[in-house]
């Protein structure tokens, strides 16, 4: 596989945690390289290991939990051998910065707005508390803040949930980092704010010129913000490609399941298409395919053998027995063959997306 | 228009509430006015803090209400009732809230979740009966009678939501207010939480109220919807219509937002931010008029005009005559 600029890269990354005495496997061999400046979206329900994965390029697991085996490659040196703090901090915040979900619980809620931009600035740049200030009123116009030295002194309740997740990501740009990780950035906030909060990150990252990682379950976010797409199930990379890709051929049954419940595809009055049962314990050991015993598509074979990334074309990959050559001809479902017609027909009237 | 046959099964009139908060007072809803059909699924759509929980909970009497009235089969329900009165608003209006973590006890067992409302209005005469009545509402929402004994946190997200419309359709309500029931919920499971809320307005015939911010699943689910802003209703439409003809700004930006599961629509998407300071609010006073038969708009005689010749240019694009 030829890449240029690959800014991280993943191999066989394994993550455990302990939790009441027990071992869970978040984490099962997950290889990726990350390319510089793409925005790369990791898809997957709460539990697919999204959030662990990315967690683990800054250290900031959770105590019961460890990277138990595989590498993390970042300018030159292998982040996950890391062991203490001072270690983490040369790349915490400063080179791969995080935006979480809630911004009322990123942001400390007795310390101005200001005090926590600066703050940021003095620490990791050195600059002066006059100077820190004057960068900070910067950003916080850059960001959206109408008035941002009058709001220099207010406190996070003050601001609106839009309002503070600008702050947020005026604080994690603050230092400049490479990379950006939006962990469900817009999850708690409204379409309107959400479709302006995705718009700053997209400007922003041309015009401060970092790598994004979009961690989020709504695949009209992912349409909207990615260039690559990775979906993931039980704690593994199962489907990778370009969003066209992704949207347009996806070849693994558990993305097939996923874009065919989407509402936009439902008739009204008849059922959605719903994947069936619960996603696997990640306590008991799994055998073959994670998502057979949900899958329509299931062979006798996913249910002994874990398939192996199989090659679509030079940058979509997928994880299913169903690209072996000696695999049944399946076509994906029906519903997801014309996506794109489809979602023109119900954008085209009432010119939603047009000019007006 | 047909709808002058059906039957009007909750009725809301020039609804207000206030929330006070020493002197200072904030009226969350604004003279809000809409009929609900029966076996409809009607939609209340806004973003946060634009009042539509409040109606909501106006509607099943947790919100007191400052002016106005609601009509529930012809009666009014808000405002002092009596006790009996009172019960008999509480059976027939039920609710299935958004959070199924925050909504259950979770000091209870599953079977006391469920059959508390029967419980409080002894709704069976044995316990026997009560045990089937509990049996069959949990079965009818794709769980086990053996789940009775467990607690809420042992269960997933999707299951206690099960659970908490399982408390609901016990009490064999006509009309189930629905705030935000998916939200909380995975993509996957979303669907299987859909279907069910489909199947009981198909086998029993229910009225949903349906509040939700998410636009692409109200237009799969519901038949007719009202868009709120800042307590006031801006726009209501048969849901189709109302997507081919969005008419208020606000309501234009709203289905505007909603991101499209299609890369090359997204990609080419024109962000249209709503200003309400931006607009001409020149002339008299708004009101919600109609349009076009069951299309209303929150307007005053001008924006009517400019309405109306907004409607025949979509009309044109849509290939309309």
């Amino acid at each position: 596989m030829e890449k240029n600029n690959i800014i991280l890269s993943v191999k066989d990354l394994e993550v455990k945690f302990k939790v009441r005495e027990r071992e869970l496997t978040a984490i099962r061999k997950i290889s990726l390289d990350i390319e510089e400046g793409k925005v790369l979206a990791i898809v997957g329900e709460s539990g697919s290991g999204k959030s662990v994965f990315t967690k683990t390029f800054t250290g900031m697991l959770d105590i019961n939990g460890r990277v138990s085996n595989g590498e993390i490659w970042f300018e030159g040196e292998d982040v996950a051998k890391f062991k203490n703090n001072e270690e983490w901090l040369k790349i915490r915040g400063k080179k791969i910065a995080t935006v979480f979900q809630d911004p009322m619980t990123s942001l400390n809620p007795v310390r101005t707005i200001g005090y926590q931009i600066s703050e940021v600035i003095i620490k990791h740049q050195g600059k002066s508390k006059e100077e820190a200030k004057k960068e900070a009123i910067e950003l916080m116009t850059r960001v959206g803040i109408y008035d941002a030295e009058k709001r220099y002194d207010e406190y996070p309740f003050m601001y609106s949930g839009g309002m503070r997740q600008r702050i947020v990501i005026a604080i994690a740009l603050a230092c400049h980092p490479r990379i950006l990780i939006c962990d469900e950035p817009t999850t708690a906030l409204d379409v309107t704010i959400q479709a302006q909060i995705i718009r700053l990150i997209k400007e922003l990252s041309i015009e401060y010129n970092f790598t994004t990682i979009y961690i989020t379950h709504d695949l009209g976010v992912v349409a909207n913000v990615a260039d690559i797409v990775a979906v993931m199930y039980a704690g593994q990379i199962i489907e990778y490609g370009t969003v066209e890709e992704i949207f347009y051929d996806p070849k693994h049954p558990y993305t097939w399941g996923l874009l065919n419940s989407l509402p936009q595809l439902g008739e009204k009055g008849e059922d959605l298409f719903a994947i069936r049962g619960t996603p696997p314990s990640l306590f008991e050991k799994i055998q073959g395919d994670a998502f057979a015993p949900r899958s329509d598509y299931a062979m006798k074979i996913d249910f002994v053998e874990e398939p192996p990334m199989f090659k679509v074309s030079e940058t979509h990959y997928a994880k299913t027995w169903l690209l072996d050559p000696r695999a049944p001809k399946v076509e994906k479902p029906k519903n997801i063959r014309n996506l794109h017609e489809k979602m023109l027909e119900l954008t085209r009237k009432g010119g939603i997306y047009g000019e007006r | 228009m047909e709808n002058d046959n059906r039957e009007v099964l909750v009725s809301v009139k020039n609804l207000e509430v206030t929330f006070t908060n020493g002197k200072r007072a904030f009226r969350a809803v604004k003279n809000v006015s809409f009929d609900i059909y029966k076996g409809e699924t009607f939609a209340l759509v806004g973003e946060s803090g634009s009042g539509k929980t409040t109606i909501g909970r106006a509607i099943i009497r947790l919100n007191s209400t400052s002016n106005g009235d609601i009509l529930y089969k012809g009666k009014k329900i808000n405002g002092p009732l009596t006790k009996e009165e009172k019960r008999e608003v509480i059976r027939n209006i039920q609710m299935i809230f958004q959070d199924p973590a925050a909504s259950l006890n979770e000091r209870a067992t599953i079977d006391y979740c469920v059959s508390e409302g029967i419980e409080n209005f002894h709704l069976y005469s044995s316990e026997e009966e009560r045990e089937a009545k509990v049996d069959e509402a949990l079965s009818s929402v794709g769980l086990l009678p053996e789940h009775k004994s467990r607690y809420p946190h042992e269960f997933s997200g999707g299951q206690r939501q099960r659970v908490g419309i399982a408390r609901a359709i016990i009490m064999e309500p006509e009309f189930i207010i629905a705030d935000e029931p998916i939200s909380a919920l995975d993509v996957s499971i979303r669907a299987q939480v859909l279907n069910l809320l489909n199947k009981f307005k198909k086998e029993r015939g229910l009225t949903y109220m349906f509040i939700a911010h998410d636009l692409s699943v109200v237009r799969y689910f519901s038949d007719r919807i009202a868009v709120i802003h800042k307590g006031r209703i801006v726009e209501i439409a048969p849901t189709e219509e109302l997507f081919a003809y969005p008419l208020h700004p606000y309501t234009h930006s709203l289905l505007q937002a909603v991101p499209m599961p299609d890369p090359r629509i997204e990609k080419n998407k024109k962000l249209v931010v709503y200003d309400e300071s931006k607009r001409d609010l020149s002339g008299e006073k708004p009101v919600l008029q109609e349009i076009r038969p069951g299309h209303f708009v929150f307007a005053n005689e001008r924006e009517m005009g400019e309405y109306r010749e907004k409607l025949r240019k979509m009309e044109e694009e849509n290939g309309v005559k």
